[in-house]
């Protein structure tokens, strides 16, 4: 690595960018449309002809149909147009985007975690060790009694949450408690998600350090008070000092307090959402652990709650069977909750995703989980300390959030990109004015982030027009975004008509 | 200089020489210091999980999955496993397409978002329907969120969601925990030798139904053959029809948009995706007056600013991290790699390998049963219809005993009544299939 680097944000970068006809790489469809008609089929028909009746089938199939090695090198321009954490850092706050290790890819790929998930549970002893040996990791790490693996991703999770807090509010006979509190620097999934669980939301401003106001928690804590959704530490990466005090507000209300598990990586080690006070948290495996995000999923949101909630469950759950009945041998089941919420997902949930986390646990242990904290944090406040943007507040956890001041937030994200770094999350949470949230996690060495800093310091010096201009060395320049969504083209279908 | 690498994470870079200039350029003595805990909440680290090797762990999970049984699986209901090409392995796990996020810069990812689009033109293809997100979690939660699309979108009010009787109870498990925040009640209408019981719906259906749900082809394996008369009446009663099928059986089975499907939802991962415990990709799709309601994730094609075609997420102002409370649903992170993957093996087999497969499919299960009817002792297929990869079975034999006897045999199928088996052959190869029949007649025998 040469000296000179960090100093100099100008690397050259030049995303790559395939042209032909004078427009990026072709669709499929415009490489070829085959149309194979279907029918002219009896009962008694042949190969060759539909064995199905022709009332019940389709006339024919458009698609493309091109060969092996014509799809291959499709699919790798593609893949060489992407920018993703192994091409380079990607400080996204609130994503958690870090490395992933390569091995649990190829855990996931083992012949023996592909089971239908209908097997009879005697059948497949070894998936449901490893989902019970998940579970108890999670409990301990979160300091829950009881998880479940089932929800699909984080929101996922968060419904889980709200449909266990409505069924133990309702088996109390507190089935009236219909609001949910959500401060505003919150995740847009826990608005959302309150409001699919069918509360009225009630939104939290935050006090002068960015941190829940405690009064204001009050005023808005009644007896119509379901749960409060925070997470900590908060979007603006500050631990929420009084979480003893807001604990004891919600639960004296009679209400419920929500974990949201999205910074839970700041946390691993030095605290426990069971030890603070919450009742129920959900875990963004996909962030705090090993599963690289495929560009939008799958990830997996398990679900922990203390005693008292278990019993509102989504079933089934993993449980070791007592020894007795086994003769001694482990042996492991699924059961039915109580009183459980039922399913949230049409089988277990995202298994290969639920694997890949216990490998990677399994991998870092007590020593290696609570460095990814300390080194995510060492790592936040260094690269919040090298960049000449203002950064309120403070002190950080995993993330901090500077501002643009009288640039334009997206502006400078799209500057960024020009210095082959992708830019932090930015314009929210909307407390802090063109806000640029950003997240180095524990993957990124002391190089890069001096190096991520030059560029969030070159851009921060440069004028508005050439900002508004960029970015130039990606594969495609600046996308009308307001076009694009005024007039809809959803399909390759959609553009031939257009045409 | 990573051989000095001070850290106990593997994947945490520090040398002790970084970590004393980064602590000295915030200010602090130790790493500690940077933690805002307050005492009473502090955490020891103690979670007595032991770190291994990688080596170590690989032996750990290949050790734990030893453990499950070696079965061939005639096992469907709603997840396959069908042979995934190679070129679907090595391509998505391009460390770009596996390792970028949401496409929140569409400069720097009109790769995926191109491949996107691709999946969403497949879908518009197989359904018919101008509108197809780039994926839901599974078939069951793309069923809630139909129903709720429904509540939003119709003109009057209502009340009622009509479901089939035979429906996976998970997935109508789902449905109802979608729905308990709204005034939607979930109702099941009678079937008729597993099909739509076209009289009983008609009898029940009313101008409070909101949504009217139907399955092709049905958890039984069954082909439907009532679904435009479930269409006129979903119209005549201003209730949206929600299809549910999967791609394979799309490309051969009547179009949606030809029965008056107002959604489609299903899973798609049927192509893409092996047997994985019941993860699961939610396809969905629908009519176009409906756009700005959709959940989820929409690709659209756009310009940049060298009037070339460029791909970007769009109407955002849909979604959570927007709308907040008023968005369309909570989903954030959803199937994308998984959509990847199935537009990939869509890709490789083409037109006419996916009508091939589906034929074959009906091929396949309509011979296997004829072969076990020919057992004594065993009725198949039990339903008098079409039949698509999988069928029901009738044993004389008590049908868990039976079932338990095939596993000890190496073969997995599913009960579903106490005489009723059900099998399936998707991506069964024929020679297990043989094996197959001489079990079960070992068995019954």
């Amino acid at each position: 690595m040469s000296d000179e680097r960090p100093d100099d944000p100008q690397v050259r970068y030049d995303q790559a960018r395939y042209v032909e006809n004078g427009e990026y790489e072709p669709l499929l469809s415009e490489k070829d449309l085959t149309r194979v008609e279907i029918g002219g089929g009896d009962e008694d028909a042949a190969d060759g002809e539909s064995p199905l009746p022709d009332d019940l089938t389709r006339d024919s199939l458009e698609l493309p149909d091109l060969s092996e090695p014509e799809l291959a090198r499709h699919y790798t321009r593609l893949s060489q147009m992407i920018y993703g954490i192994d091409s380079g850092p990607y400080p996204l706050g609130s994503c958690t985007m870090k490395y992933n290790p390569k091995f649990t890819e190829d855990v996931a790929a083992l012949p023996s975690a592909a089971v239908h998930p209908d097997r009879s549970a005697e059948s497949i002893q070894g998936t449901l060790e490893l989902l019970y040996r998940l579970q108890d990791y999670l409990g301990r790490i979160g300091g829950m009694d009881a998880v479940t693996l089932q929800p699909p991703a984080g929101a996922a999770g968060e419904f889980v949450g709200i449909r266990v807090a409505a069924a133990y509010h309702e088996h109390n006979g507190e089935g009236h408690r219909d609001e949910v509190i959500v401060p505003e620097s919150a995740h847009g999934t826990n608005f959302a998600t309150a409001a699919l669980g069918g509360y009225d939301v009630v939104s939290l401003p935050s006090d002068d350090e960015g941190r829940v106001d405690l009064e204001a928690l009050e005023a808005a804590l009644s007896e119509n008070t379901a749960a409060l959704m925070l997470t900590n530490p908060n979007t603006l990466g500050l631990f929420e000092r009084d979480i003893t005090e807001i604990a004891e507000l919600v639960h004296d209300a009679g209400g419920l307090l929500y974990y949201d598990g999205a910074n839970l990586n700041a946390l691993l080690g030095r605290a426990r959402p069971g030890d603070m006070g919450f009742d129920v948290m959900h875990y963004n495996v996909h962030k705090t652990f090993a599963t690289p995000h495929g560009g939008g999923g799958p990830g997996a949101g398990p679900v922990g709650v203390v005693d008292d909630l278990a019993p509102f469950l989504p079933a089934p759950r993993v449980r070791q069977r007592d020894a007795e009945s086994t003769g001694g041998e482990p042996r492991y089941e699924l059961f039915e909750p109580d009183h459980t919420i039922g399913k949230v997902h049409g089988f277990h949930g995202n298994w290969l995703v639920l694997l890949k986390t216990f490998a990677y646990i399994a991998r870092l242990g007590d020593e290696g989980l609570a460095d990814a904290s300390a080194s995510a944090v060492l790592n936040a406040n260094y690269l919040a300390e090298q960049i000449e943007y203002d950064v309120p507040y403070g002190p950080f956890h995993h993330e901090f959030v500077a501002s643009a001041g009288e640039q334009d937030a997206a502006d400078v994200a799209k500057r960024m990109l020009d210095y082959g770094v992708h830019p932090p999350t930015t314009k929210w949470p909307e407390i802090v004015p063109e806000a640029l949230m950003t997240e180095p996690t524990e993957v990124e060495s002391k190089d890069t982030l001096d190096r991520l800093a030059a560029a969030f310091n070159a851009v921060a010096d440069e004028d508005d027009a050439t900002l508004a201009d960029a970015p130039e060395r990606t594969t495609a320049r600046r996308i009308d975004q307001t076009s694009a969504a005024r007039s809809p083209r959803l399909s390759w279908q959609q553009l031939e008509d257009d045409e | 200089m990573h051989g000095s690498h001070a850290t106990g994470s593997p994947y945490a870079p520090h040398t002790e020489e970084d970590r004393t200039a980064m602590l000295e350029a915030v200010g602090a003595d130790s790493v500690e210091d940077l933690f805002d805990v307050p005492a009473e909440v502090s955490f020891d680290g103690r979670f007595d999980i032991d770190a291994r090797s990688e080596r170590e762990t690989r032996r750990l999970v290949r050790s734990l999955l030893g453990r499950n049984d070696e079965v061939t699986e005639l096992l469907g209901r709603g997840h396959y496993g069908y042979y995934v090409p190679s070129l679907v392995d090595h391509l998505a796990d391009r460390s770009e397409f596996l390792t970028s996020y949401t496409q929140y810069q569409p400069e720097v990812s009109q790769g995926f978002l191109q491949a996107l689009f691709e999946y969403q033109s497949l879908l518009v293809e197989l359904t018919g329907l101008p509108v197809a997100n780039c994926s839901m979690y599974d078939a069951a939660t793309a069923l809630g969120e139909a129903a709720t699309l429904s509540d939003r979108v119709r003109d009057t009010t209502g009340h009622r969601v009509l479901v089939p009787e035979l429906l996976r109870e998970e997935r109508r498990s789902t449905l109802e925990n979608y729905v308990a925040g709204t005034d939607l009640a979930v109702e099941t209408y009678p079937v008729e030798d597993a099909g739509v019981d076209r009289a009983g719906l008609e009898a029940i259906a009313d101008e409070e139904v909101v949504m009217i749900y139907a399955e092709n082809p049905t958890v039984r394996g069954t082909i439907e053959e009532a679904l435009e008369a479930v269409g006129d009446l979903a119209a005549s009663n201003d209730a949206l029809f929600v299809l549910g099928s999967d791609p394979i059986a799309l490309s051969l089975l009547e179009r949606p948009a030809d029965v008056g499907a107002d959604v489609v939802v299903g899973d798609a991962s049927v192509l893409g995706l092996p047997t994985s415990y019941g993860m699961g990709m939610g396809l969905f799709a629908t009519r176009e007056e409906y756009l700005r309601q959709v959940p989820g994730r929409l690709v659209g094609a756009s310009e940049d600013a060298t009037d070339r075609r460029a791909y970007t997420l769009t109407l955002q102002t849909r979604e959570q991290h927007i709308r907040r409370e008023r968005a369309t649903s909570n989903i954030c992170t959803n199937q994308a790699w998984i959509a990847l993957r199935t537009a990939m093996h869509a890709a490789v087999l083409g037109p006419s390998g996916m009508v091939d497969l589906a034929e074959r499919d009906v091929r396949r299960a309509r011979d296997l049963a004829t072969r076990l009817d020919d057992l004594v002792g065993v009725k198949a297929p039990v339903h008098d219809r079409h039949h698509l990869r999988e069928f029901v079975a009738r044993v004389d034999q008590p049908a868990r005993a039976v079932a338990s006897d095939l596993e000890k045999r190496g073969f997995a199928v599913h009960v579903v009544g106490d005489h009723e088996i059900q099998v399936c052959v998707a991506g069964v190869p024929d020679e297990r299939l043989n094996r197959f029949v001489a079990a079960l007649e070992g068995v019954i025998r």
